[in-house]
């Protein structure tokens, strides 16, 4: 995995490897395309994020309790109400809104957070590695859904320019400090012990480089597929986290309702009330399938050695 | 090998204390666990500061970890501390808990991963057949679905399943309250139908999940082998598909499902959350949420030790079998 640019060569800071990259992403690009699961995941999720980010715009509906309650779908409501009135298709948009932007910031600080971590600690080596090392191995003996429990327990601590209640920023930052930094580090980690021993950035180094450019300019480069599949995983990996802990009562609170705290809240309804489980679990599952295949999709874009195209 | 073992195990006991220090830092971070005792109606000074002596919180941070951490070793894991719950002793109820989890998971954990390594060499043998896409989609499915919503509609399977064989005439088979009570009565058929009854839902719930990471992991090392030089060799020299397939892929595509298997056991031992809290098995996974629920920082503090334990315990079991199977690696 370590040879990355489908024209074979290593992705340099110097000038011709800006033509390098670009045709690098012209071969993924196509290579993705063609994978048409991973295209549909990606129509998928665009149709997803519009719904979500979109959707209050067309529809006006409120989410406070009141009108008529437990409605079937109908023209009024087309994915009915729930025991207290509240209109189900504006609490699906939210959640999912919700879902959507946790899955996101968690994807987004753990990714640089490992990135870095994971960079130093391979490129250093030495006390940084054991330290970085050690700590990967001591979080890994906690089950990623207690701590974050633990610490979400006490999560409605409002941050600076949160609305007061709202927590799913503390959540998403738990999640993303907590357990969903550990795989990218190690990766990372491992990808670039073994780049530092590479030609090019041998001559790197010999031609003055300073420790950052070489790290950030020559070998990080190097590994930019894995972190993007890795940082799509973890989007994927975050959703359902995030709606098992809001499932078992310890992740998000209202007024911030992701979708696994709406199916929470109607989970003893599924006989009597079924709309108000398979709306928002259809939601959750689009979107870690629709992730997912992107994902997939990615991998099999990046790598040079695939060629057969799958689905 | 015996050297090998005894230098993992020496790393073990700082990273097992390092992991004590990290939960009592987690548990801590709780917050007061008389904070809810103190709201529900107002306490005189000296009731407040008598209890917060008893559960031992008037002495500072550092004391306190070092008077648990004495006790964990000899044995005494402290009490519950929330006055009105009544004292439950902890290590007696991670006991019982403990036991309700490993009864659950030990089936469904075998089950799932000889499941996988089934379908998983199936896929591999017959790459990009009907079977290969169907048992690769279903994984995926599998992967997207939040636990809980299989565990849920599972559930709600179990009860129109009741009703169907309620009306006619039979009994209700499935149970989704915990594992049977009252040990071995009645007679044989008896015995057996109480027991599959409570234990079908959860253990498919785990199955469902687990089979489809176990067979991912062996169709990829089981294609990894099957276009390895050896095996080529093997096919070369004319032996048979079959001796190829099961002597010389099978067995090195072996190695990887083993090691998983052992690091995803120690973590399931330490609870399976979802499933025992939507099928009430009150084992590790719903003591824990229930203890952090209540914040009662030793049973959370004891659980997560024990979590710990099995973790590395059977990470080192994943290492000696790795170095087992594998001759290329070396012990030193």
């Amino acid at each position: 995995m370590t040879d990355v640019s489908a024209v074979g060569a290593p992705i340099d800071g110097s000038g011709f490897g800006d033509t390098q990259a670009r045709k690098l992403w012209r071969t993924v690009a196509r290579r993705f395309v063609r994978h048409r699961a991973a295209l549909a995941g990606l129509v998928l999720l665009v149709l997803l994020l519009v719904f979500a980010f979109l959707g209050p715009l067309v529809w006006t509906e409120g989410l406070e309790p009141g009108g008529d309650g437990k409605l079937p779908p109908g023209v009024a409501h087309p994915f009915g109400t729930d025991r207290i009135g509240r209109d189900m298709l504006a609490s699906v948009i939210s959640g999912t809104r919700y879902s959507l932007q946790i899955a996101i910031v968690v994807a987004l600080v753990a990714t640089a957070l490992g990135v870095v971590l994971g960079a130093l600690a391979g490129y250093l080596r030495g006390w940084v590695d054991q330290a970085v090392s050690r700590l990967v191995d001591l979080v890994l003996c906690i089950p990623a859904l207690v701590v974050t429990a633990v610490l979400a327990r006490n999560s409605f601590t409002v941050l600076p320019g949160q609305q007061s209640g709202s927590n799913w920023l503390t959540v998403a930052l738990i999640l993303a400090l907590t357990v969903a930094w550990l795989p990218i580090t190690r990766t990372i980690r491992g990808m670039v012990l073994s780049l530092r021993e590479k030609e090019f950035v041998e001559a790197a180094r010999a031609s003055g480089a300073s420790t950052s450019r070489v790290v950030f300019r020559h070998i990080l480069p190097n590994t930019i597929d894995v972190i993007i599949v890795n940082a799509t995983i973890t989007i994927a990996q975050a959703v359902l986290l995030e709606s098992a802990l809001s499932f078992i009562g310890l992740g998000v609170k209202r007024p911030d309702a992701s979708l696994g705290l709406i199916i929470n809240e109607n989970k003893n309804e599924l006989v009597t009330l079924p709309w108000l489980f398979w709306f928002p679990f259809v939601f959750i599952v689009a979107i870690s399938l629709s992730v997912n295949f992107i994902g997939d999709g990615l991998r099999d874009a990046f790598d040079p050695r695939q060629k057969r195209v799958r689905a | 090998m015996f050297r090998f073992i005894i230098r993992r195990l020496l790393i073990a006991i700082p990273l097992l204390i390092a992991a004590s220090f990290l939960s009592f830092a987690l548990t801590t971070a709780m917050g007061d666990p008389l904070g809810e005792w103190k709201l529900q109606r107002p306490r005189t000074e000296g009731e407040i500061a008598a209890q917060y002596e008893k559960i031992g919180y008037d002495k500072p941070v550092v004391e306190r970890y070092v008077d648990w951490a004495g006790g964990f070793v000899t044995g005494d894991w402290k009490t519950t501390v929330t006055p009105g719950n009544g004292t439950v002793d902890v290590r007696k109820e991670i006991g019982r808990a403990f036991w309700v989890t490993a009864r659950l998971v030990i089936g469904a954990e075998i089950i799932a991963v000889l499941l996988g390594m089934v379908i998983g060499v199936i896929g591999a043998v017959r790459q990009y057949s009907l079977f290969d896409y169907l048992a690769t989609g279903i994984a995926f499915v599998m992967f997207s679905m939040p636990l809980f919503c299989i565990a849920v509609l599972l559930k709600f399977g179990g009860i129109e399943l009741n009703d169907w064989l309620e009306s006619l005439g039979f009994g209700r088979w499935i149970i989704t309250a915990g594992p049977p009570a009252g040990g071995f009565t009645g007679g044989f058929f008896e015995q057996i139908y109480a027991y599959s009854g409570a234990y079908i839902l959860p253990t498919l719930c785990l199955v469902a999940i687990q089979f489809a990471l176990y067979s991912r992991f062996q169709r990829a090392s089981m294609l990894e082998t099957l276009n390895a030089d050896y095996v080529r060799t093997a096919r070369a020299k004319g032996l048979g598909s079959a001796r190829v397939i099961f002597r010389h892929a099978y067995r090195n595509a072996l190695i990887p499902i083993v090691t998983v298997f052992a690091l995803n056991f120690g973590l399931i031992l330490g609870g399976a959350i979802t499933t025992e809290t939507v099928f009430g098995w009150r084992g590790m996974g719903l003591l824990i949420v229930d203890a952090i629920t209540k914040k009662e920082p030793w049973m959370v503090q004891g659980a997560m030790m024990v979590t710990a334990v099995f973790i590395v315990a059977f990470t080192l079991v994943a290492d000696v079998l790795y170095a087992r199977l594998d001759p290329r690696i070396r012990f030193d």
